[in-house]
Protein backbone atom coordinates (compact mmCIF):
# COMPACT_ATOMS: atom_id res chain seq x y z
CA UNK A 1 0.00 0.00 0.00
CA UNK A 2 1.38 3.52 -1.00
CA UNK A 3 0.98 6.13 1.29
CA UNK A 4 -0.14 9.86 0.40
CA UNK A 5 3.78 11.13 0.50
CA UNK A 6 2.10 14.85 1.46
CA UNK A 7 0.07 13.39 4.38
CA UNK A 8 3.14 11.26 5.43
CA UNK A 9 5.19 14.70 5.75
CA UNK A 10 2.48 16.21 7.27
CA UNK A 11 2.54 13.54 9.67
CA UNK A 12 5.94 13.91 10.70
CA UNK A 13 5.87 17.49 10.72
CA UNK A 14 2.98 17.05 13.19
CA UNK A 15 5.56 14.53 15.51
CA UNK A 16 7.82 16.65 15.32
CA UNK A 17 5.69 19.39 17.02
CA UNK A 18 3.84 17.07 19.29
CA UNK A 19 7.63 16.08 20.68
CA UNK A 20 7.93 19.38 21.22
CA UNK A 21 4.90 20.74 22.80
CA UNK A 22 5.31 17.82 24.92
CA UNK A 23 8.07 18.71 26.19
CA UNK A 24 7.10 22.00 26.90
CA UNK A 25 4.44 20.69 28.88
CA UNK A 26 6.97 18.65 31.00
CA UNK A 27 9.07 21.79 31.92
CA UNK A 28 6.06 23.71 33.23
CA UNK A 29 5.00 20.22 34.80
CA UNK A 30 7.53 18.26 36.38
CA UNK A 31 5.56 15.74 37.40
CA UNK A 32 4.81 14.25 34.34
CA UNK A 33 5.69 11.60 32.84
CA UNK A 34 8.09 12.71 30.38
CA UNK A 35 9.82 9.26 28.61
CA UNK A 36 6.45 6.97 28.22
CA UNK A 37 5.07 10.41 26.90
CA UNK A 38 7.81 10.12 24.11
CA UNK A 39 7.57 6.91 22.94
CA UNK A 40 3.86 6.96 21.71
CA UNK A 41 3.87 10.25 19.88
CA UNK A 42 3.91 8.61 16.71
CA UNK A 43 1.04 6.35 17.36
CA UNK A 44 -0.86 9.17 18.60
CA UNK A 45 -0.08 10.98 15.51
CA UNK A 46 -1.06 8.95 12.88
CA UNK A 47 -4.31 7.53 15.18
CA UNK A 48 -5.77 11.61 15.06
CA UNK A 49 -4.12 12.69 12.02
CA UNK A 50 -3.50 9.65 9.44
CA UNK A 51 -7.19 9.17 9.01
CA UNK A 52 -7.38 6.45 11.03
CA UNK A 53 -9.90 7.21 13.94
CA UNK A 54 -12.96 8.68 12.98
CA UNK A 55 -14.30 11.69 15.62
CA UNK A 56 -15.89 14.93 16.37
CA UNK A 57 -14.38 17.03 19.09
CA UNK A 58 -17.52 19.07 18.97
CA UNK A 59 -19.38 16.22 19.96
CA UNK A 60 -17.59 13.66 22.64
CA UNK A 61 -19.85 11.17 22.59
CA UNK A 62 -21.08 11.54 18.76
CA UNK A 63 -22.50 7.59 18.12
CA UNK A 64 -20.38 7.30 15.32
CA UNK A 65 -16.94 7.73 16.73
CA UNK A 66 -14.20 4.99 17.13
CA UNK A 67 -13.17 4.38 20.72
CA UNK A 68 -10.15 5.27 21.38
CA UNK A 69 -9.42 3.36 25.35
CA UNK A 70 -5.42 4.50 26.15
CA UNK A 71 -4.82 2.21 28.89
CA UNK A 72 -1.22 3.67 29.97
CA UNK A 73 -2.86 6.97 31.65
CA UNK A 74 1.21 7.51 32.37
CA UNK A 75 2.17 8.19 29.17
CA UNK A 76 -0.01 10.34 27.60
CA UNK A 77 0.85 14.33 27.80
CA UNK A 78 1.79 13.84 24.36
CA UNK A 79 -2.34 13.78 23.70
CA UNK A 80 -2.59 16.98 25.27
CA UNK A 81 -1.64 19.39 22.60
CA UNK A 82 -3.18 17.01 20.00
CA UNK A 83 -6.44 17.40 21.65
CA UNK A 84 -5.68 21.14 21.97
CA UNK A 85 -4.56 21.53 18.22
CA UNK A 86 -7.96 19.34 17.40
CA UNK A 87 -10.42 21.42 19.12
CA UNK A 88 -11.19 19.34 22.19
CA UNK A 89 -9.93 22.41 24.34
CA UNK A 90 -8.53 25.67 24.07
CA UNK A 91 -4.59 25.61 23.30
CA UNK A 92 -4.03 27.82 26.53
CA UNK A 93 -4.72 24.57 28.74
CA UNK A 94 -1.70 23.30 27.84
CA UNK A 95 0.13 26.41 29.65
CA UNK A 96 -1.32 25.23 33.18
CA UNK A 97 -1.14 21.56 32.92
CA UNK A 98 -0.86 20.21 36.98
CA UNK A 99 -1.49 23.99 37.93
CA UNK A 100 -4.68 24.77 39.95
CA UNK A 101 -8.10 24.45 38.38
CA UNK A 102 -6.82 22.90 35.15
CA UNK A 103 -8.36 19.99 34.12
CA UNK A 104 -5.18 18.15 32.70
CA UNK A 105 -3.41 16.56 35.54
CA UNK A 106 -0.35 14.26 35.23
CA UNK A 107 -2.55 11.51 34.20
CA UNK A 108 -5.36 11.86 31.94
CA UNK A 109 -9.29 11.21 33.12
CA UNK A 110 -12.19 11.59 31.51
CA UNK A 111 -13.30 14.62 32.79
CA UNK A 112 -10.71 15.87 30.03
CA UNK A 113 -13.09 16.14 26.52
CA UNK A 114 -12.58 13.04 24.37
CA UNK A 115 -11.00 11.00 26.97
CA UNK A 116 -12.99 7.75 27.00
CA UNK A 117 -12.04 6.20 30.10
CA UNK A 118 -10.26 6.06 33.59
CA UNK A 119 -6.61 4.54 32.83
CA UNK A 120 -4.71 6.12 36.27
CA UNK A 121 -4.55 2.51 37.36
CA UNK A 122 -2.74 0.18 34.58
CA UNK A 123 -4.02 -2.76 33.18
CA UNK A 124 -7.63 -2.21 32.95
CA UNK A 125 -8.24 -0.34 29.27
CA UNK A 126 -8.37 -3.34 27.52
CA UNK A 127 -11.44 -5.06 29.72
CA UNK A 128 -13.15 -2.13 29.21
CA UNK A 129 -12.62 -1.89 25.38
CA UNK A 130 -13.60 -5.60 25.19
CA UNK A 131 -16.56 -4.76 26.43
CA UNK A 132 -17.18 -1.70 24.55
CA UNK A 133 -16.66 -3.76 21.42
CA UNK A 134 -18.70 -6.53 22.43
CA UNK A 135 -21.86 -3.71 22.69
CA UNK A 136 -21.00 -2.31 19.41
CA UNK A 137 -21.36 -5.96 17.48
CA UNK A 138 -24.56 -6.68 19.52
CA UNK A 139 -25.67 -3.38 18.18
CA UNK A 140 -24.67 -4.15 14.76
CA UNK A 141 -22.28 -0.93 14.31
CA UNK A 142 -19.03 -0.88 12.60
CA UNK A 143 -17.29 1.40 14.50
CA UNK A 144 -13.65 0.61 15.63
CA UNK A 145 -12.56 0.48 19.19
CA UNK A 146 -8.81 1.39 19.60
CA UNK A 147 -6.86 0.89 22.50
CA UNK A 148 -2.85 2.00 23.83
CA UNK A 149 -1.77 0.13 26.19
CA UNK A 150 2.09 0.16 27.48
CA UNK A 151 4.14 -3.02 27.30
CA UNK A 152 4.69 -2.65 30.97
CA UNK A 153 1.21 -3.46 31.50
CA UNK A 154 1.40 -7.18 30.15
CA UNK A 155 2.49 -7.69 33.79
CA UNK A 156 -0.66 -7.33 34.90
CA UNK A 157 -3.25 -10.59 35.15
CA UNK A 158 -6.18 -8.75 34.13
CA UNK A 159 -5.16 -7.71 30.65
CA UNK A 160 -4.33 -11.58 29.88
CA UNK A 161 -8.14 -12.01 31.00
CA UNK A 162 -9.40 -10.05 28.58
CA UNK A 163 -6.88 -10.79 25.69
CA UNK A 164 -8.41 -14.39 26.40
CA UNK A 165 -11.56 -12.73 26.43
CA UNK A 166 -11.49 -11.08 23.16
CA UNK A 167 -9.82 -13.70 20.92
CA UNK A 168 -12.95 -16.72 21.78
CA UNK A 169 -15.49 -13.71 21.42
CA UNK A 170 -13.66 -13.33 18.11
CA UNK A 171 -13.66 -9.26 18.78
CA UNK A 172 -11.95 -8.33 15.35
CA UNK A 173 -13.81 -4.39 15.45
CA UNK A 174 -11.15 -4.23 18.57
CA UNK A 175 -6.88 -2.96 17.61
CA UNK A 176 -4.73 -3.09 20.18
CA UNK A 177 -1.87 -1.09 19.77
CA UNK A 178 1.22 -2.24 22.07
CA UNK A 179 3.81 0.80 22.99
CA UNK A 180 6.72 -1.72 23.42
CA UNK A 181 8.89 0.86 24.78
CA UNK A 182 10.90 -2.08 27.16
CA UNK A 183 11.52 -0.57 29.69
CA UNK A 184 9.34 -0.18 33.25
CA UNK A 185 9.71 1.84 36.03
CA UNK A 186 12.60 0.69 37.52
CA UNK A 187 14.47 -1.69 35.18
CA UNK A 188 14.79 -2.68 31.24
CA UNK A 189 11.31 -5.56 30.99
CA UNK A 190 13.36 -8.18 29.54
CA UNK A 191 15.22 -7.71 33.19
CA UNK A 192 12.46 -7.80 35.61
CA UNK A 193 10.23 -10.35 33.75
CA UNK A 194 10.96 -11.31 29.94
CA UNK A 195 7.66 -10.44 27.89
CA UNK A 196 8.73 -11.87 24.59
CA UNK A 197 8.39 -13.81 22.37
CA UNK A 198 5.31 -11.20 22.74
CA UNK A 199 3.85 -12.07 19.23
CA UNK A 200 3.88 -15.69 19.90
CA UNK A 201 2.02 -15.31 23.00
CA UNK A 202 -1.10 -13.05 21.03
CA UNK A 203 -1.01 -15.40 18.15
CA UNK A 204 -1.74 -18.90 20.57
CA UNK A 205 -4.92 -16.36 22.06
CA UNK A 206 -6.29 -16.14 18.77
CA UNK A 207 -5.13 -12.76 17.91
CA UNK A 208 -3.95 -11.21 14.17
CA UNK A 209 -0.59 -9.37 15.17
CA UNK A 210 1.64 -6.84 13.31
CA UNK A 211 4.77 -5.41 14.37
CA UNK A 212 5.96 -2.09 13.32
CA UNK A 213 8.70 0.24 14.50
CA UNK A 214 6.78 2.24 16.34
CA UNK A 215 8.39 5.31 15.15
CA UNK A 216 8.10 4.99 11.62
CA UNK A 217 5.11 7.06 10.42
CA UNK A 218 4.57 4.80 7.01
CA UNK A 219 4.50 1.26 8.82
CA UNK A 220 2.34 2.30 11.36
CA UNK A 221 -0.04 4.20 8.84
CA UNK A 222 -0.08 1.17 6.76
CA UNK A 223 -0.58 -1.32 9.89
CA UNK A 224 -3.00 0.28 10.98
CA UNK A 225 -5.47 1.26 7.88
CA UNK A 226 -5.57 -2.67 7.29
CA UNK A 227 -5.95 -3.30 10.64
CA UNK A 228 -9.01 -1.04 10.85
CA UNK A 229 -10.97 -2.83 8.08
CA UNK A 230 -10.14 -5.89 8.79
CA UNK A 231 -12.69 -8.14 10.00
CA UNK A 232 -11.56 -11.65 10.23
CA UNK A 233 -13.21 -12.59 13.39
CA UNK A 234 -9.97 -12.53 15.01
CA UNK A 235 -8.66 -9.21 17.31
CA UNK A 236 -5.86 -7.32 16.08
CA UNK A 237 -2.54 -6.45 18.11
CA UNK A 238 -0.12 -4.02 16.48
CA UNK A 239 3.32 -4.27 18.56
CA UNK A 240 5.19 -0.94 17.71
CA UNK A 241 8.63 -1.37 18.61
CA UNK A 242 9.53 2.24 20.41
CA UNK A 243 11.94 3.95 22.14
CA UNK A 244 11.31 5.03 25.76
CA UNK A 245 12.24 8.86 25.68
CA UNK A 246 12.14 9.14 22.34
CA UNK A 247 14.24 12.58 21.02
CA UNK A 248 16.18 12.77 24.29
CA UNK A 249 19.12 11.19 24.22
CA UNK A 250 19.58 11.53 27.95
CA UNK A 251 16.34 9.43 28.70
CA UNK A 252 16.63 7.10 25.34
CA UNK A 253 19.80 5.02 27.30
CA UNK A 254 18.49 5.65 30.99
CA UNK A 255 16.49 2.50 32.39
CA UNK A 256 15.06 4.67 34.88
CA UNK A 257 14.16 7.58 32.46
CA UNK A 258 10.15 6.42 33.54
CA UNK A 259 11.04 9.03 36.63
CA UNK A 260 13.61 11.28 35.12
CA UNK A 261 13.17 14.63 35.34
CA UNK A 262 14.53 17.03 32.85
CA UNK A 263 16.69 20.51 33.73
CA UNK A 264 14.63 23.46 32.06
CA UNK A 265 17.79 24.11 30.50
CA UNK A 266 17.76 20.78 29.32
CA UNK A 267 14.62 20.95 27.70
CA UNK A 268 15.39 23.99 25.43
CA UNK A 269 18.63 22.63 23.92
CA UNK A 270 16.61 19.29 23.02
CA UNK A 271 14.07 21.29 21.64
CA UNK A 272 16.23 23.18 19.49
CA UNK A 273 17.93 19.77 18.30
CA UNK A 274 14.72 18.66 17.36
CA UNK A 275 14.03 17.68 13.90
CA UNK B 1 -49.29 -19.52 48.38
CA UNK B 2 -48.11 -18.15 52.30
CA UNK B 3 -44.37 -17.88 52.96
CA UNK B 4 -42.90 -19.53 50.62
CA UNK B 5 -39.36 -19.90 51.16
CA UNK B 6 -37.02 -19.09 48.31
CA UNK B 7 -33.26 -17.59 47.52
CA UNK B 8 -33.44 -13.83 46.97
CA UNK B 9 -31.30 -14.76 43.79
CA UNK B 10 -33.77 -16.99 42.56
CA UNK B 11 -36.59 -14.51 42.75
CA UNK B 12 -34.58 -11.59 41.64
CA UNK B 13 -33.39 -13.48 38.37
CA UNK B 14 -37.02 -14.95 37.52
CA UNK B 15 -37.79 -11.56 37.48
CA UNK B 16 -34.44 -10.24 35.56
CA UNK B 17 -35.60 -13.21 33.08
CA UNK B 18 -39.34 -12.07 32.71
CA UNK B 19 -37.68 -8.50 31.93
CA UNK B 20 -35.28 -10.00 28.97
CA UNK B 21 -38.32 -10.43 27.33
CA UNK B 22 -39.24 -6.65 26.77
CA UNK B 23 -36.25 -4.87 27.63
CA UNK B 24 -33.55 -5.74 24.81
CA UNK B 25 -31.09 -3.61 26.61
CA UNK B 26 -30.24 -6.17 29.21
CA UNK B 27 -27.25 -8.04 29.69
CA UNK B 28 -26.62 -10.77 32.14
CA UNK B 29 -22.82 -11.66 32.78
CA UNK B 30 -21.46 -14.27 35.11
CA UNK B 31 -18.26 -15.09 36.29
CA UNK B 32 -18.94 -18.97 36.06
CA UNK B 33 -21.24 -19.41 38.84
CA UNK B 34 -25.16 -20.47 38.20
CA UNK B 35 -28.71 -20.49 40.12
CA UNK B 36 -31.33 -23.14 39.00
CA UNK B 37 -33.46 -19.80 37.71
CA UNK B 38 -30.41 -18.62 35.92
CA UNK B 39 -30.46 -21.54 33.63
CA UNK B 40 -33.32 -20.10 31.98
CA UNK B 41 -31.65 -16.90 30.47
CA UNK B 42 -28.62 -19.15 29.67
CA UNK B 43 -30.90 -21.04 27.52
CA UNK B 44 -33.28 -18.54 26.46
CA UNK B 45 -30.86 -15.60 25.86
CA UNK B 46 -27.46 -16.63 24.68
CA UNK B 47 -26.56 -13.73 23.14
CA UNK B 48 -26.96 -12.00 25.83
CA UNK B 49 -25.62 -14.13 28.87
CA UNK B 50 -21.94 -14.16 28.49
CA UNK B 51 -19.62 -16.51 31.15
CA UNK B 52 -16.36 -14.63 31.38
CA UNK B 53 -14.86 -17.44 33.40
CA UNK B 54 -13.58 -17.35 36.70
CA UNK B 55 -12.40 -13.99 36.27
CA UNK B 56 -13.51 -11.57 38.17
CA UNK B 57 -11.86 -8.43 37.12
CA UNK B 58 -12.64 -8.87 33.57
CA UNK B 59 -15.76 -9.58 34.41
CA UNK B 60 -16.61 -5.89 36.11
CA UNK B 61 -14.03 -4.50 33.32
CA UNK B 62 -15.69 -5.80 30.36
CA UNK B 63 -19.43 -5.00 31.97
CA UNK B 64 -18.49 -1.55 32.68
CA UNK B 65 -17.99 -1.53 28.29
CA UNK B 66 -21.31 -2.62 27.77
CA UNK B 67 -22.92 -0.05 30.25
CA UNK B 68 -20.57 2.48 28.49
CA UNK B 69 -22.46 1.62 25.82
CA UNK B 70 -25.93 2.16 27.17
CA UNK B 71 -26.90 -1.36 27.53
CA UNK B 72 -28.40 -2.25 31.44
CA UNK B 73 -25.79 -4.57 33.30
CA UNK B 74 -26.07 -7.70 36.05
CA UNK B 75 -22.47 -8.87 36.97
CA UNK B 76 -23.01 -11.78 39.10
CA UNK B 77 -20.55 -13.79 41.49
CA UNK B 78 -20.06 -15.29 44.65
CA UNK B 79 -20.46 -11.78 46.80
CA UNK B 80 -16.18 -12.09 48.98
CA UNK B 81 -14.98 -12.80 45.08
CA UNK B 82 -17.41 -9.88 43.21
CA UNK B 83 -16.40 -7.44 46.08
CA UNK B 84 -12.59 -8.01 46.66
CA UNK B 85 -10.96 -9.22 43.85
CA UNK B 86 -11.55 -7.10 41.41
CA UNK B 87 -12.20 -3.74 43.60
CA UNK B 88 -9.88 -1.44 41.78
CA UNK B 89 -12.15 -2.16 39.08
CA UNK B 90 -15.29 -1.20 40.60
CA UNK B 91 -13.60 1.93 42.43
CA UNK B 92 -12.97 2.67 38.63
CA UNK B 93 -16.58 2.67 37.99
CA UNK B 94 -17.44 5.24 40.61
CA UNK B 95 -14.94 7.22 39.27
CA UNK B 96 -16.53 6.97 35.92
CA UNK B 97 -19.87 7.61 37.01
CA UNK B 98 -19.02 10.76 38.42
CA UNK B 99 -17.80 12.24 35.07
CA UNK B 100 -20.61 10.43 33.04
CA UNK B 101 -23.72 10.41 35.32
CA UNK B 102 -26.02 9.53 33.28
CA UNK B 103 -24.33 6.42 31.32
CA UNK B 104 -23.65 3.73 33.17
CA UNK B 105 -26.41 1.13 34.66
CA UNK B 106 -23.79 -1.74 36.15
CA UNK B 107 -25.72 -3.88 38.76
CA UNK B 108 -23.21 -5.99 40.64
CA UNK B 109 -25.04 -8.72 42.20
CA UNK B 110 -22.93 -10.62 45.03
CA UNK B 111 -24.23 -14.24 46.38
CA UNK B 112 -23.62 -15.12 49.70
CA UNK B 113 -23.89 -12.28 52.13
CA UNK B 114 -22.44 -12.68 55.84
CA UNK B 115 -21.99 -16.45 56.41
CA UNK B 116 -24.05 -17.73 53.42
CA UNK B 117 -21.42 -20.45 52.39
CA UNK B 118 -21.19 -21.63 56.15
CA UNK B 119 -19.34 -24.64 55.88
CA UNK B 120 -16.88 -23.06 52.93
CA UNK B 121 -14.96 -21.78 55.20
CA UNK B 122 -13.35 -17.78 56.00
CA UNK B 123 -12.67 -17.11 52.23
CA UNK B 124 -16.10 -17.56 51.36
CA UNK B 125 -17.47 -15.89 54.55
CA UNK B 126 -18.45 -12.38 53.26
CA UNK B 127 -17.85 -10.12 56.24
CA UNK B 128 -16.14 -6.90 54.55
CA UNK B 129 -18.28 -5.82 51.73
CA UNK B 130 -20.43 -3.26 52.88
CA UNK B 131 -17.93 -1.15 54.80
CA UNK B 132 -16.01 -1.34 51.36
CA UNK B 133 -18.25 -0.88 48.90
CA UNK B 134 -19.85 1.86 50.93
CA UNK B 135 -16.90 3.77 51.10
CA UNK B 136 -17.35 4.26 46.97
CA UNK B 137 -18.70 7.43 46.25
CA UNK B 138 -22.20 7.17 43.69
CA UNK B 139 -22.75 3.72 44.68
CA UNK B 140 -26.06 2.40 45.71
CA UNK B 141 -26.19 -0.84 48.67
CA UNK B 142 -28.83 -3.14 48.81
CA UNK B 143 -29.26 -5.67 51.32
CA UNK B 144 -32.41 -7.12 51.64
CA UNK B 145 -33.92 -9.36 54.02
CA UNK B 146 -36.08 -11.18 51.79
CA UNK B 147 -36.68 -12.29 48.42
CA UNK B 148 -39.74 -10.43 47.99
CA UNK B 149 -37.73 -7.29 48.25
CA UNK B 150 -35.24 -8.45 46.16
CA UNK B 151 -37.59 -9.62 43.59
CA UNK B 152 -39.30 -5.39 43.96
CA UNK B 153 -35.42 -4.46 43.41
CA UNK B 154 -35.35 -5.41 39.58
CA UNK B 155 -37.50 -2.42 38.20
CA UNK B 156 -35.47 0.23 40.44
CA UNK B 157 -32.22 -1.65 39.10
CA UNK B 158 -33.22 -1.43 35.09
CA UNK B 159 -34.91 2.46 36.23
CA UNK B 160 -32.05 3.90 38.25
CA UNK B 161 -28.76 3.87 36.28
CA UNK B 162 -26.28 3.97 38.30
CA UNK B 163 -23.77 1.53 39.52
CA UNK B 164 -25.34 -0.62 42.82
CA UNK B 165 -24.22 -3.49 44.64
CA UNK B 166 -26.66 -5.71 45.65
CA UNK B 167 -26.05 -8.41 48.54
CA UNK B 168 -27.81 -10.98 48.45
CA UNK B 169 -28.19 -13.95 50.88
CA UNK B 170 -27.29 -17.31 49.76
CA UNK B 171 -30.04 -19.98 51.05
CA UNK B 172 -33.69 -20.21 50.57
CA UNK B 173 -35.35 -18.23 53.37
CA UNK B 174 -39.27 -17.09 54.26
CA UNK B 175 -40.67 -13.88 53.38
CA UNK B 176 -40.67 -11.42 55.95
CA UNK B 177 -42.44 -8.45 54.09
CA UNK B 178 -46.10 -9.69 53.49
CA UNK B 179 -46.55 -6.81 50.76
CA UNK B 180 -43.67 -4.69 49.84
CA UNK B 181 -43.89 -1.74 47.67
CA UNK B 182 -41.70 -0.39 45.57
CA UNK B 183 -42.15 2.95 47.15
CA UNK B 184 -40.48 1.28 50.20
CA UNK B 185 -37.22 0.66 48.21
CA UNK B 186 -36.36 4.66 48.61
CA UNK B 187 -36.88 5.07 51.97
CA UNK B 188 -34.22 2.24 52.75
CA UNK B 189 -35.22 0.94 55.68
CA UNK B 190 -38.53 -0.08 57.19
CA UNK B 191 -39.44 -0.23 60.84
CA UNK B 192 -40.65 -3.55 61.79
CA UNK B 193 -41.62 -3.73 65.04
CA UNK B 194 -41.94 -0.69 67.45
CA UNK B 195 -40.05 -1.28 70.36
CA UNK B 196 -40.01 0.53 73.84
CA UNK B 197 -36.44 1.60 75.20
CA UNK B 198 -34.54 -0.43 72.78
CA UNK B 199 -34.40 -1.08 69.39
CA UNK B 200 -32.36 -3.76 66.80
CA UNK B 201 -30.80 -2.39 63.61
CA UNK B 202 -30.32 -5.05 61.38
CA UNK B 203 -29.16 -6.47 58.00
CA UNK B 204 -30.24 -9.11 55.71
CA UNK B 205 -30.10 -12.26 56.78
CA UNK B 206 -29.84 -11.13 60.69
CA UNK B 207 -33.56 -9.24 60.26
CA UNK B 208 -34.60 -13.01 60.48
CA UNK B 209 -32.81 -13.55 63.69
CA UNK B 210 -33.75 -10.37 64.90
CA UNK B 211 -37.59 -10.90 64.48
CA UNK B 212 -37.17 -14.39 66.61
CA UNK B 213 -35.26 -11.96 69.31
CA UNK B 214 -38.19 -9.52 69.26
CA UNK B 215 -40.75 -11.95 69.54
CA UNK B 216 -38.92 -14.29 72.35
CA UNK B 217 -39.20 -10.82 74.29
CA UNK B 218 -42.35 -10.19 74.05
CA UNK B 219 -43.56 -13.77 75.65
CA UNK B 220 -41.46 -11.79 78.55
CA UNK B 221 -43.38 -8.87 77.94
CA UNK B 222 -40.15 -6.72 76.92
CA UNK B 223 -41.13 -4.63 73.66
CA UNK B 224 -37.95 -4.44 71.57
CA UNK B 225 -37.90 -2.40 68.09
CA UNK B 226 -36.75 -3.97 64.89
CA UNK B 227 -35.73 -1.70 62.22
CA UNK B 228 -34.95 -3.56 59.26
CA UNK B 229 -32.02 -1.49 56.95
CA UNK B 230 -31.79 -2.75 52.99
CA UNK B 231 -30.43 0.18 51.88
CA UNK B 232 -26.65 0.63 53.01
CA UNK B 233 -25.86 3.75 50.69
CA UNK B 234 -27.13 6.09 50.14
CA UNK B 235 -29.10 6.77 53.47
CA UNK B 236 -31.56 9.44 54.32
CA UNK B 237 -29.68 10.43 57.46
CA UNK B 238 -33.24 12.69 58.79
CA UNK B 239 -35.89 10.02 58.29
CA UNK B 240 -33.88 7.52 60.00
CA UNK B 241 -32.61 9.40 63.00
CA UNK B 242 -36.96 9.94 62.87
CA UNK B 243 -37.17 6.27 63.89
CA UNK B 244 -33.91 5.79 66.07
CA UNK B 245 -35.04 8.69 68.12
CA UNK B 246 -38.00 7.01 69.70
CA UNK B 247 -35.59 4.82 72.00
CA UNK B 248 -32.48 5.13 74.43
CA UNK B 249 -30.51 2.15 73.26
CA UNK B 250 -29.70 0.66 69.67
CA UNK B 251 -28.42 -2.84 69.02
CA UNK B 252 -27.04 -3.01 65.41
CA UNK B 253 -26.77 -6.82 64.53
CA UNK B 254 -24.98 -8.02 61.60
CA UNK B 255 -22.82 -10.76 59.57
CA UNK B 256 -19.91 -8.57 59.22
CA UNK B 257 -17.07 -6.76 60.76
CA UNK B 258 -17.95 -4.40 63.79
CA UNK B 259 -15.82 -0.83 64.28
CA UNK B 260 -14.96 -1.01 60.39
CA UNK B 261 -17.51 0.46 58.50
CA UNK B 262 -20.32 -1.92 58.43
CA UNK B 263 -23.56 -1.34 59.73
CA UNK B 264 -22.93 -0.35 63.10
CA UNK B 265 -20.83 2.34 61.76
CA UNK B 266 -23.27 3.74 59.78
CA UNK B 267 -25.55 3.92 62.61
CA UNK B 268 -23.00 5.07 65.18
CA UNK B 269 -22.48 8.08 62.06
CA UNK B 270 -25.90 9.15 62.47
CA UNK B 271 -25.97 9.13 66.20
CA UNK B 272 -22.76 11.45 66.49
CA UNK B 273 -23.88 13.71 63.43
CA UNK B 274 -26.94 14.48 65.56
CA UNK B 275 -25.47 14.61 68.64
CA UNK B 276 -27.83 11.86 70.44
CA UNK B 277 -27.59 10.51 73.95
CA UNK B 278 -28.74 7.26 72.37
CA UNK B 279 -26.61 4.00 74.15
CA UNK B 280 -25.02 2.12 70.69
CA UNK B 281 -24.41 -1.13 71.13
CA UNK B 282 -22.74 -3.34 68.51
CA UNK B 283 -22.50 -7.10 67.95
CA UNK B 284 -20.78 -8.68 64.94
CA UNK B 285 -17.94 -10.22 64.15
CA UNK B 286 -14.79 -8.88 66.35
CA UNK B 287 -11.28 -8.61 64.82
CA UNK B 288 -10.89 -12.33 63.46
CA UNK B 289 -12.18 -14.49 60.79
CA UNK B 290 -13.76 -17.88 61.65
CA UNK B 291 -12.02 -20.98 61.02
CA UNK B 292 -14.38 -23.46 63.06
CA UNK B 293 -16.35 -25.67 61.08
CA UNK B 294 -20.35 -26.17 61.14
CA UNK B 295 -23.71 -24.97 60.09
CA UNK B 296 -24.51 -21.12 60.30
CA UNK B 297 -26.29 -21.51 64.10
CA UNK B 298 -22.69 -22.93 65.19
CA UNK B 299 -20.56 -20.26 63.59
CA UNK B 300 -23.21 -17.66 65.68
CA UNK B 301 -22.86 -19.30 68.23
CA UNK B 302 -18.93 -18.84 68.04
CA UNK B 303 -18.95 -15.05 67.39
CA UNK B 304 -21.56 -14.51 70.21
CA UNK B 305 -24.34 -13.60 67.51
CA UNK B 306 -26.76 -16.78 68.16
CA UNK B 307 -30.21 -15.91 70.16
CA UNK B 308 -29.33 -16.98 73.48
CA UNK B 309 -26.60 -14.40 73.49
CA UNK B 310 -28.44 -11.42 71.57
CA UNK B 311 -31.36 -11.87 74.41
CA UNK B 312 -28.40 -12.17 77.32
CA UNK B 313 -27.06 -8.92 75.61
CA UNK B 314 -30.58 -6.98 75.44
CA UNK B 315 -31.55 -8.05 79.20
CA UNK B 316 -28.07 -7.13 80.20
CA UNK B 317 -28.68 -3.29 78.50
CA UNK B 318 -32.17 -3.10 79.68
CA UNK B 319 -31.15 -4.29 83.46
Amino acid sequence: MENNLDLIEILKQKVLWVRKETLLIHKIAQETRLASSLSDVEIFVVLYYGNILRFDPANTRWENRDRFIISKGHGAISLYPIFADLGYFDRKELGRVCKEGSFLGGIPDPSIPGFETINGSLGHGLGVACGISLALKKKDRNENVFVLLGDGELYEGSVWEAIMFAGHHKLDNLTLVVDNNKVCMLDYCKKILDLEPLDEKFKVFNWNVKIVDGHDIDQLCNALTSFKVERNDKPKVLIANTIKGKGVPSLETDSLSHIKVLKEDEIDTIIEGLK
Amino acid sequence: MKNEIKTMRDAFIEKVYNCMYKDKDIFFLSADFGAPKLDKIREQFQERFINVGIAEQNLINISTGLALEGFTVYAYAIAPFLTMRPYEQIRNLSLLLQIKKDNVNLNLIGIGAGLSYDVSGPTHHCLEDISIIRTLPNFTVFSPSDWSMAEKFVDYSIKVKKPKYLRFDGKPLPKIYSSFESADLEKGFYELARGDRLCIVSTGYMTHKALKVANELLNNKIDVGVIDMFILKPINEDLLFDFLKNYQYIITLEEGFINCGGLDSLIANILTNKNSKIILKRMGFKDRYVFEMGNREYLHKQVGLDERNILKTIKEVLA
